[in-house]
């Protein structure tokens, strides 16, 4: 076994926006094993991983928060999903607002110019 | 699928770190029009913006330093293997760079008096290492980076687009191709010259720092277009990375710029101070090298004395909390959020994946052996040797980036018109395409092949090595390469498509990994980062650099006597 890698035990249920339009999204959810001080962005991964990589979430570092990528709505605030962390409950992930969807948890927060 | 984005300049930038942000700003300073581009975000990815503390230069504001003093210890890590003009380069052109990024508004920490802070990191002669506070060095770097790029008119600035083939014509660069992420269009770029400022392959490593873009994808696109990769079987562990407990919001990499400022005791299971046991001293200072100290730890865990998790207590409950606060700043509400308190608990590291010693075969003007394309930063080989200094890598991003810079733009200049024809980008524009067209449902995803050559990398191409690991993970890593890549399943959205980004980093990642598999196992002795279970020393044989092409699909190596 990998240093550092406990078998989760516990669950978290996520409660995930999907879609490429706000009029039109749906939500789903998914059960996540965690352990203390798992963050979100470990569970989205995870979900990407065991149950649905179409899922799209945008980071470039991982839980250092330094990209900054993964910003969203967590339990409708304004968060990001590599310091927010797990717990054993239903919570739930929207794109940020006021941005343009991309798809699922991304949005287009990029500076205009850096863009087509 | 959308229709395909067409682009043209006369220097392409490939990564949007500190060495591609710096390669940028010297290429339009030298009359190029640049396209600077990330797959991530320009400024925001990578692994310049992850550096805590340790930037070496021989200002000698702290005490009197030279470059020369600078260069000997380079020398002395490496291990006998630096190319002694690209270390000499390295150290005599750090100061400038450093004075110039303090010119664009880097507040490099200060003492009392006014002359810039250096500090002495391991295996450095000197008080050398300048830094910002609180651990925000490479985030200072890239900020003011990340400014000038976007003041500078002749700088096109993309994020979001990941380069898949370098487009080569009659043995010269043509430009390249990639897809624009979000929409998953196919982009076309016309240009003289490429530098590649990929950094690293931290990505293919299971326990790793936090940079996780980067995937070894310049290893890849160098081999794939003909150039030549140097010395790839040394890559460094970084001893202090941490390891429990659960830790988020900081790099894992935080413990040895706190080691640097702390020093800090380091302890096996037992509760024993171990370092003596390899010929180091105990203690609370900090100056054992990287390579020597990651080997204590992986012994000392070997031999059934580690840390509940795995690997060796690193404890700072001797030092005075108000000391400790000082020293670490706001840094110590993020370790309070993780519940850590380091009054009252050790924490507990191991050994994890950090940098990437060998690259793309440069010269001091930072060409690659094929015409055009040019490396700068992490992903230039050669300069380290078998392994880096602490506080090396900075100063390589900024001096390579800026040279890389100047020699492309001259290249570019010399070269007008673009080599670029249709025909010779068709094919990869036409994998583009397949793949992201592919919509295989029911086999792995690509991020599944991605876990498991992570673990086999891990496992069996780490700090320790030996000729069975290594022929095992060779030979699986060639069917992942050869065969297994072809039948990932791909989701069928245009829109950010991560699994089609995945699937072009794995083809260049899987090729990067066996070409370290492939040299590691070439290399039959133990030298700095690369240790060898069944070649434990040094052999004046191996004094020698190992060069990778790949030929017909194939690695194919060879050996050449260091400064022959």
């Amino acid at each position: 076994m990998t240093p550092g890698s406990p078998t989760p035990t516990k669950t978290a249920r996520l409660r995930i926006w999907r879609g490429t339009d706000r009029e039109h999204g749906r939500y789903e959810e998914f059960s996540v094993a965690f352990e203390d001080g798992d963050s979100v962005l470990d569970g989205l991964v995870r979900i990407r991983l065991n149950d649905d990589p179409g899922l799209a979430v945008r980071f470039s570092c991982f839980n250092a928060n330094v990209c900054k990528e993964c910003t969203m709505l967590i339990d409708g605030n304004v968060e990001y999903a590599c310091i927010a962390k797990l717990h054993e409950r239903v919570i739930q992930l929207d794109p940020l607002p006021n941005v343009p969807v991309i798809r699922d948890l991304v949005t287009n927060t990029l500076a205009r110019k850096e863009r087509f | 699928m959308a229709d395909d984005i067409a682009l043209e300049s006369d220097v392409l930038v490939v990564g949007g770190g500190g060495a591609g942000m710096f390669a940028a700003v010297a290429a339009a300073r030298n009359g190029a029009r640049v396209i600077l581009i990330d797959k991530n975000v320009v400024g925001r990815g990578g692994a310049t913006i992850m550096a805590q503390m340790t930037c070496a230069s021989a200002l000698g504001e702290s005490e009197p330093d030279n470059p020369e003093l600078h260069l000997e210890d380079t020398l002395s890590a490496g291990r006998g293997l630096c190319n002694e003009k690209l270390a000499t380069l390295l150290c005599e052109g750090s100061p400038k760079r450093i004075r110039e990024l303090e010119g664009w508004k880097v507040n490099w920490a200060r003492s009392d008096d006014g002359k810039i802070n250096q500090v002495k990191a391991p295996g450095h002669s000197r008080k050398r290492c300048v830094y910002v506070d609180f651990l925000s060095t490479g985030a200072a770097i890239c900020a003011a980076l990340r400014n000038k790029t976007s003041r500078d008119a002749a700088i096109r600035r993309l994020s979001n687009v990941t380069i898949t083939d370098i487009v080569v014509r009659d043995g010269e660069v043509a430009g390249a191709v990639g897809i624009d992420v979000p929409t998953s269009a196919p982009v076309k770029i016309k240009c003289s010259a490429v530098i590649l400022c990929t950094g690293g392959m931290t990505k293919m490593f299971q326990r790793t720092t936090a940079s996780n873009n980067l995937a070894g994808e310049g290893v890849g696109l160098a081999l794939r277009s003909g150039a030549r990769v140097i010395d790839i079987e040394f890559l460094q562990f970084y001893p202090n990375g941490h390891l429990a407990p659960r830790m988020v919001g900081l790099d894992p990499t935080t413990w040895e710029p706190t080691r640097v400022k702390l020093g800090g005791r380091l302890l096996n299971g037992l509760g024993e101070e171990f370092l003596h046991r390899y010929g180091e001293e105990d203690g609370g200072s900090y100056d054992t090298a990287r390579d020597i100290l990651t080997t204590a730890i992986y012994k000392e865990v070997e031999a059934g004395r580690g840390s509940p998790h795995g690997g060796v207590y690193l404890s700072f409950q001797h030092i005075d909390e108000q000391k400790l606060k000082d020293a670490l700043g706001p840094v110590t509400e993020i370790f309070a959020r993780n519940n850590i308190n380091l009054t009252k608990q050790p924490v507990e590291i191991f050994p994890i994946a950090h940098y990437q010693m060998g690259g793309v075969e440069v010269g001091t003007d930072m060409a690659s052996t094929l015409p055009g394309l040019y490396a700068a930063g992490e992903i230039a080989g050669g300069a380290n040797g078998a392994n880096r200094l602490s506080g090396n890598a900075l100063p390589e991003a900024l001096v390579f980036g800026e040279r890389a810079g100047e020699s492309a733009a001259k290249y570019a200049a010399r070269n007008k018109a673009s080599r670029w024809d249709d025909k010779a980008a068709q094919p990869h524009l036409e994998l583009i395409r397949k793949v992201s067209g592919r919509n295989i449902s029911g086999t792995r995803s690509p991020g599944q092949l991605m876990a498991e050559v992570k673990a086999l990398m891990w496992g069996k191409v780490g700090a320790f090595r030996n000729a069975a690991d290594l022929e095992a993970a060779r030979h699986r890593i060639r069917a992942m390469r050869q065969s297994e890549l072809d039948e990932l399943s791909i989701a069928p959205e245009a829109d950010f498509n991560t699994s089609v980004v995945e699937w072009f980093e794995l083809r260049n990642g899987l090729l990067a990994a066996e070409a370290v598999a492939a040299a590691a196992l070439n290399r039959q002795e133990s030298r700095g980062a690369h240790q060898r279970d069944d070649f434990p020393k040094a052999d004046e044989r191996f004094l020698a650099n190992q060069r990778l092409t790949l030929e017909g699909g194939e690695i194919v190596s060879a050996f050449k006597r260091v400064g022959a």
